[in-house]
């Protein structure tokens, strides 16, 4: 087909939905909507995990972020008082800090994306690396360390999601006795 | 070393295909089959019968978001329990002390949140 692999015709279509649903969340008024544009963002990155031959990794994508994080999201947004009259007023100078930002995370994306010039990826030495069988010898054998890492990071986040969330609690209690 | 291939993934995508059709079938059917009769009453939200006041959009309590953050963190604990019951027998005794021993580090923080009272619902 015009001379592309049905891989390379996956990737396209891939990347062009991934674009355009990303380019929804921004653009989307209602937040609600931008949330539901940011799960079919997923679903294609999820879709690239699996040509990059990442398939546990693809599956967990689904899992954890399309599922468990956009009800995160939601929960934030549920947080924030939509009501119209109580719609924060963007200023210029908020504008200017937004654009300054944006402008610093494109120079380190730019930044990033030539460094990799230089990398030459081997391609798939092993295609099947990505299953969850494989992968779970690499990870309990040479990535050990890390993964025992990775519990102490779950730790640290859960404490600090606690010491976050029940501080509100605290205040009540003192305000009850006042 | 298991093989894979797109062609796979075939079986998923029927699946996919499948669930989005049914979906969009069925709310093209209630379209078409069921009756319309757009009254002030039939519109207005359902309040178990009472009159409805006030404003849906009110801002949630900061308890729902703890619990959700809580359940994705014990979620990802367990997305790493997959690849060791795949390879339970080959791992053996050794893989055994090494999901123990990131299990037990998780349940410092599982006691810390029941000594913190983080689920219980007061208000």
């Amino acid at each position: 087909m015009l001379g592309y692999t049905i891989t390379q015709w996956l990737f396209g279509i891939l990347s062009f939905l991934a674009v355009m649903f990303a380019l929804l969340v921004v653009f989307s008024k209602n937040p609600v909507h931008s949330v539901l544009y940011l799960v079919l963002t997923f679903f294609c990155i999820a879709g690239h995990y699996l040509l990059m031959n990442a398939q546990f990794l693809a599956i967990v994508h689904i899992a954890v972020y399309a599922g468990a994080i956009m009800v995160l999201f939601l929960f934030v947004i549920m947080l924030l008082n939509l009501n119209e009259q109580h719609e924060p007023r963007r200023t210029s100078v908020s504008r200017i800090i937004g654009v300054i930002v944006a402008g610093l995370f494109l120079m380190v994306l730019v930044g990033v994306l030539k460094g990799t010039e230089q990398l030459q990826l081997t391609n798939t030495a092993n295609a099947e690396a990505g299953l969850i069988k494989n992968l779970g010898q690499v990870l309990f054998n040479e990535f050990l360390f890390p993964f025992e890492i990775v519990s102490i990071l779950l730790l640290a986040a859960l404490v600090g999601a606690i010491m976050l969330g029940k501080k509100e609690v605290k205040e009540n209690v003192n305000e009850n006795r006042i | 070393m298991e093989k894979s291939s797109l062609l796979d993934y075939l079986p998923i995508l029927i699946m996919f295909g499948i669930a989005a059709g049914f979906a969009g079938l069925i709310l093209f059917l209630t379209h078409v089959v069921g009756p319309r009769r757009k009254t002030r009453v039939k519109l207005e939200a359902f309040e178990c019968g009472i009159e409805p006041q006030g404003n849906a959009r009110v801002p949630f309590s900061i308890k729902y978001f703890l619990v959700a953050i809580i359940f994705v963190l014990f979620d990802i604990e367990i997305i790493f329990m997959y690849p060791w019951a795949a390879n339970f027998k080959v791992l053996g005794i050794l893989g055994v002390i090494e999901v123990f021993t990131f299990i037990a580090l998780l349940l410092v923080g599982f006691y810390y949140m029941l000594s913190k009272k983080a689920l219980k619902w007061e208000d």
